[in-house]
């Protein structure tokens, strides 16, 4: 069991999001950045899918009642278990009655806003409508339909021993996209983007997005220059997916994140591309970026590359555990 | 718009909007090109909207071409497929603390809170498609005259049983949440429950009928 020492709200349960279910008005869920909670899990020989902790707001606090093997990845918060510092994006042992604190989140190395727990064997919360994801809207899946608090006592998957104390280099530095010392995320256009002036079509692409306060797991608002249509635009509401970059009348956009509703009906200008949602999803409140136009062909090797990444990290751990355990 | 539109929504899916006024005979149509296009490899879930179907992606395929050409063929040969339905009669409070935004939708239609209240009740509403939460239906028929553009900037939270109209298209919210939709009443009633099978209450084939229990003006 893992307990919640933490009174800060918003962290929640998470795995790789909840399909099948849209035709009933239930969005995906799911961790903000799939890269990081897949990576912590296959640290841990666990299947990548398997339930962690997405924890957003910091100082956070948990003690492990039994003994457990965790991987912390996302965010560098300076994790420490008891008295001991942890590497970020590593794995490690807990001894029962152990715990640990996740600071503030480090810029140092690379920015980011998010930090994932995974422990041996995943947390063990029931499957609801296909997948252990905090259903926050429905109020189901997670732990009680709800983000975390003090008190929240959590059961793990089971308990094998695992190999631990090796770690993986982030995606953030591993796989790093920028324009002009910002971060830059790619983005294909959407149906309605041509119906948007000229002005701001090129605006979109060239100026620097800010990420608004009024941002979370259901959707980033960002600030930048004004989008305006050519003529005003109502649409017919439609399946939407997060990563749509939706413009209500007011011309600042949003952007749909794993919270989203599947449908929706504001403009869409275009739609950030599966394999670089992790990096808005991990982007600080307050912090700028770029969108960068791609095509399918490079949005499908993106994917790739993701890919390619998460297996070589799969094979790594796996050649590890097999060495650590022959000694 | 005289021919179907496919365009992408990033590498997670695609929308294929019909082309033609909204109604119920293209619905049906969407929801047998739904029953079909659900069984094709590339496709992980077909979801209706309003006149328009999102492929979700099973996994993005190399080749677009193909699907959106399978994905015409279809549509072409697509018959509407009727679906047998109940219907269900929700009493609802129409203006007051409930209906925040019934003001706005009379500045925009020009007519009074009982000739909206009247045009509001009035038809029979076929539920489309679920979406935007759980349980939430997408309903067709509203009189157009009520018609009210959807707010510039979306309300953060909108509580459940809201009673809403969205363009040309009305509905009521399951559960609290954002919308960018004008709320001229509320409603009270279950619409989803996740450990029931299926989990929603109302599914496409369904109807609804607001009746008027109270108008706070």
């Amino acid at each position: 069991m893992i307990e919640i020492l933490s009174d800060t709200a918003l962290a929640t349960v998470q795995d790789l999001g909840r399909t099948g279910a849209l035709n009933w008005g239930v969005g995906t869920s799911g961790a903000m950045d799939p890269l990081a909670l897949a990576a912590g899990n296959l640290l841990l020989g666990n299947p990548a899918g398997a339930a962690a902790i997405e924890i957003q707001v910091f100082p956070f606090l948990v003690r492990f009642t039994e003994p457990c093997a965790f991987a912390l990845t996302g965010a560098d918060c300076a994790a420490r278990l008891d008295d001991r510092p942890l590497l970020p994006w590593w794995s490690g042992a807990a001894t029962a009655g152990q715990t640990l604190r996740l600071g503030l989140p480090t810029g140092t190395t690379w920015r980011a806003s998010r930090a994932y727990l995974c422990v041996a064997g995943g947390i063990d919360v029931p499957d609801v409508l296909g997948s252990r994801s905090t259903q926050l809207r429905g109020a189901f899946g997670g732990h009680e339909g709800r983000a975390l608090r003090q008190g929240d006592h959590l059961r793990t998957g089971t308990a094998a021993a695992r190999i631990t104390g090796f770690g993986a280099m982030p995606p953030a530095l591993a796989l790093p996209l920028e324009r002009g010392g910002l971060p830059a995320i790619r983005v294909l256009p959407s149906a309605e983007y041509a119906r948007y002036t000229a002005a701001s079509r090129a605006a979109f692409w060239a100026e620097p997005w800010r990420i608004t306060p009024q941002s979370d797991r259901y959707g980033y608002r960002l600030a930048g220059p004004t989008l305006t249509p050519e003529a005003p635009i109502e649409l017919r509401s439609h399946g939407i997916v997060p990563g749509v970059i939706q413009v209500p009348h007011g011309g600042q956009p949003i952007v749909q994140m794993r919270d989203a509703q599947p449908s929706g009906g504001y403009p869409k200008i275009g739609t950030i591309i599966e394999a670089d949602l992790w990096r808005l999803g991990q982007a600080p409140i307050g912090s700028r970026f770029h969108f960068i136009e791609t095509d399918w062909t490079s949005a499908l090797a993106a994917r790739d590359a993701n890919e390619a990444w998460l297996a070589g990290l799969d094979r790594l751990a796996g050649l590890h555990r097999m060495r650590s355990a022959a000694r | 718009m005289t021919v179907p539109v496919i365009t992408l929504l990033g590498t997670t899916a695609l929308l294929f909007d019909a082309p033609g006024e909204t109604d119920l005979p293209t619905q049906q149509r969407i929801w047998a090109l739904a029953l079909e296009a659900e069984t094709w490899p590339e496709v992980r879930e077909a979801v209706p909207g309003m006149n328009n179907l999102m492929l979700a992606f099973a996994r993005a395929p190399r080749n677009l071409d193909a699907l959106e050409a399978r994905l015409h063929q279809a549509w072409e040969a697509a018959a509407p497929l009727p679906l047998d339905g109940r219907l269900i009669e929700l009493p609802v409070t129409y203006g007051g603390d409930g209906g925040p935004h019934m003001a706005d939708v009379i500045t925009h239609t020009g007519l009074g809170i009982d000739d909206i209240v009247a045009l509001h009740t009035a038809p029979e509403y076929p539920v489309f498609a679920l979406g935007s939460h759980p349980g939430y239906c997408y309903l067709g028929g509203m009189d157009l005259r009520i018609s009210t553009p959807r707010r510039k900037v979306p309300v953060l939270s909108i509580p459940g049983g809201a009673v809403s109209i969205g363009g040309a298209q009305t509905g009521v919210s399951a559960s609290s949440g954002p919308s960018g939709w004008n709320t001229i009443g509320t409603t009270a009633m279950v619409f989803f429950d996740p450990a029931r099978d299926p989990p929603a209450l109302l599914r496409p084939g369904d109807a609804i009928r607001f009746r008027a229990e109270r108008v706070i003006r």
